[in-house]
């Protein structure tokens, strides 16, 4: 096993190592040139190599991508042109904001579904299918901005019972599930999130169950006179793989930080900075931020694979 | 001319208390095109430690009868009508929960195909032990212990190591013996097989039935054993009843069915095995095809395969004429059939 997952790991490097040229080479596709935003009007021929040098975007290509990959590698992306502060500093500080919503939103969605999604199974076609579908269709048709500001309007502005906007007193640091003061502000937000995965996750687990249900062994673990909450422990057990890959994917989408709910919530994660980034062309921010995402969802799949061959016995483990 | 439509166990195990007893089953599947038939007025009797063979052609209804007998069919999506009485408990209208306590304890079923039949991502032990802790209340422990037990019993080398196997991990012959294992889980009075060795290679199919005869005579259990091999139901049956389009056509001692055959359906059967063809080889070397279903004539359903066939018989189903201690036939013709060549010469004419 032990081997399997430093196998699983080594294949993951080339992966990792493509999605850094793609993050680097983000300086070359965007229009225009980083130096533009940096430099004032006013400054002469030499001020602008200067800066040129100062950065690195004087040599050749190649010779620039290694010298960000060696710095990338020992936790160094760069100083933010905007704030001048580290763009690792930046980066984990947003990421840890948006991972804190995105993970409660993701659990959330997925035991919420497993309920729905099962339910629906044992009742195709009768009432409680119906509902449970219209759920999981309106989770990933309605536009999930337009969710956040009616919810904000029912339970910041009619109600008032949790704030509209914002991280609270402490900001990040500080930040806990389990000290209301702090996770009221992050409620509206999070339940805003796992709308969708729970529209997805709903449907793929209605149809994996369902479709364990027509299998032989389910005849059989009813001739062998068990309840139906072990049928439902067998069909969940075998559809369990398919809901997972699901899942991290979704997972994986969440991290990005929805830029339009983090907007409306003005809560301050991955997708707030990467949309600052793009407004002030701010590259080292967004290069950083974009490594960060991308090898984030490397690792979620890699966590995904490995899960589902804990899971399931007939994934061979070699 | 035809004997009522209520057909008693053989008398002479009456006394003895039958373990089953069918009578006028009917299974009707409902889709939204309308209502098919796919098993029609059968009845037949089982004493304790007996052995029936339901013989057929594929499609003639005989896995349909035995879901139907643990009420294994999809519900809402299915009818079925009748009685079936086990241990002088009617099964068709017993609640939800004694007939869970029924099923897997006091009937057991092996089904066809130990490749799907059996949950994959569960070991075999667990799926054994789930079966003893539900009936029996033991704890994990002594369910696991129980499970080594059978599949001991059932002769699977190295059992302590298979019992932490995965079903796929397993091969075909060993798979379906651990599916008899399951069965067996909680020594049944009653065992419903579904050709169990059909989906085997050959040599393992001979095991398989060794093994099952076997335990069958060991445990006592009476056993009904669907198959279309011939050569099986000659070794293993006291009783066999032979189905055609979802209707038993001729039910008697495995003698009189095997070697005195009355009705042209399974004389022709008979006929198609004896003459030389290999065993395992399907019962279809009759001319004409089965009848579909949905569209059943109304006459006799075998009448348009049928050499003997009438007007009579395009025009009305015959009802069942008393044969033997306690079979029946269900032909116009049977008097005029009747008494039969012996085997062999009414093997070459038909
Ligand atoms: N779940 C089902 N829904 C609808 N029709 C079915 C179902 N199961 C079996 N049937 C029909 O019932 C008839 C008898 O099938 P079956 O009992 O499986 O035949 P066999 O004698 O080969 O075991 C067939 O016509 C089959 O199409
Ligand atoms: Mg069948």
């Amino acid at each position: 096993m032990w081997l399997y997952i430093a196998k699983r790991v080594l294949y993951a490097i080339p992966i990792a190592l493509g999605v850094s040229i793609i993050c680097f080479s983000l300086v070359y596709l965007a229009p225009g040139d980083p130096i533009q935003s940096l430099i004032p009007p006013d400054a002469s021929d030499e001020d602008i190599a200067a800066i040129r040098r100062l950065y690195g975007f004087d040599k050749p290509v190649v010779f620039q991508y290694f010298d960000w990959l060696a710095r990338a590698v020992t936790g160094d992306l760069g100083t933010s042109l905007q704030s001048n502060r580290p763009v690792l500093n930046e980066v984990t500080r947003a990421f840890g904001n948006t991972l804190m919503i995105a993970v409660a939103a993701v659990i959330v969605a997925f035991v919420l579904a497993t309920i729905f999604g099962t339910l629906a199974a044992f009742n195709l076609g009768k009432p409680v299918d119906k509902v449970a579908t219209s759920i999981s269709t309106l989770g990933v048709s309605i536009p999930n901005y337009w969710m956040g500001i009616v919810l904000v309007i029912l339970f910041s502005v009619q109600w008032r019972l949790l704030p509209a906007t914002g991280m609270g007193g402490d900001g990040s640091d500080g930040f806990s599930w389990f000290e209301w003061d702090q996770a009221r502000y992050a409620i509206l937000p999070m339940v805003t999130m796992a709308m969708i995965p729970l529209g997805v996750v709903t449907r793929s687990t209605r149809s994996a169950v369902a479709d364990t249900l027509s299998q032989d062994y389910v005849q059989l673990l009813r001739a062998k006179g068990l309840g139906e909450g072990r049928v439902v422990l067998h069909a969940l057990r075998n559809a369990l793989p398919q809901m997972l890959a699901v899942m991290g994917l979704q997972l994986g989408y969440l991290i990005g930080g929805s830029i339009l709910i983090e907007t409306v919530f003005n809560w301050p994660g991955t997708g707030l900075v990467m949309s600052r980034a793009i407004l002030t062309r701010d590259i080292p921010l967004l290069q950083g931020t974009i490594l960060i995402l991308a090898l984030s969802f490397v690792a979620i799949n890699l966590i995904v694979d490995l899960l589902q061959t804990l899971v399931d016995p007939r994934i061979k483990r070699s | 001319m035809t004997a009522p439509s209520k057909i008693v166990a053989d008398p002479s195990q009456a006394a003895a208390a039958p373990l089953l007893e069918v009578e006028n089953l009917h299974v009707d599947f409902i889709s939204r095109a309308g209502r098919t038939p796919a098993v029609r007025d059968v009845s037949f009797g089982l004493a304790p430690g007996e052995v029936l063979c339901i013989l057929g052609e594929s499609g003639s209804g005989k896995s349909v009868t035995l879901r139907a007998l643990m009420r294994l069919l999809p519900q809402g999506r299915s009818e079925i009508r009748g009685q079936v009485r086990f241990q002088g408990e009617d099964v068709l209208k017993m609640p939800r929960r004694a007939l869970n306590m029924l099923r897997g304890a006091r009937i057991s079923m092996i089904f066809q195909e130990p490749m799907t039949a059996l949950d994959p991502v569960f070991t075999i032990g667990d799926q054994i032990a789930e079966t003893v802790i539900r009936h029996t209340g033991a704890s994990r422990e002594k369910a696991m212990a129980r499970a080594l037990e059978l599949l001991e019993l059932v002769r699977i080398p190295s059992a302590e190591r298979r019992l932490k196997a995965y079903p796929h991990e397993l091969s075909g012959g060993l798979r379906q013996r651990a599916m008899i294992a399951v069965s067996l889980s909680c020594y049944p009075q009653l065992l419903l097989a579904d050709e169990p060795t059909t989906a085997l290679d050959a040599t393992v199919q001979i095991q398989i039935l060794i093994l099952l005869k076997q335990l069958q005579q060991d445990l006592g259990m009476g056993t009904i054993f669907v198959t279309h091999d011939l050569g099986v139901a000659a070794q293993i049956a006291d009783k066999i009843a032979v189905m055609y389009a979802g209707r038993v056509v001729e039910y008697g001692s495995a003698e009189e069915v095997l070697l005195n055959p009355s009705h042209p359906y399974a004389r022709g059967m008979l006929a198609s095995t004896v003459s030389g063809q290999p065993r395992d080889r399907d019962i279809a070397a009759i001319p004409g095809s089965p009848p579909d279903m949905r569209n059943l004539p109304a006459g006799c359903a075998f009448a348009p395969r049928c050499a003997f066939a009438t007007d009579l018989c395009h025009r009305s189903e015959p009802g069942l004429t008393q044969r033997g201690a306690f079979g029946h036939v269900s032909c116009h013709h049977v008097h005029r059939l009747d008494p039969p060549a012996p085997a062999g010469a009414s093997v070459t004419t038909l």
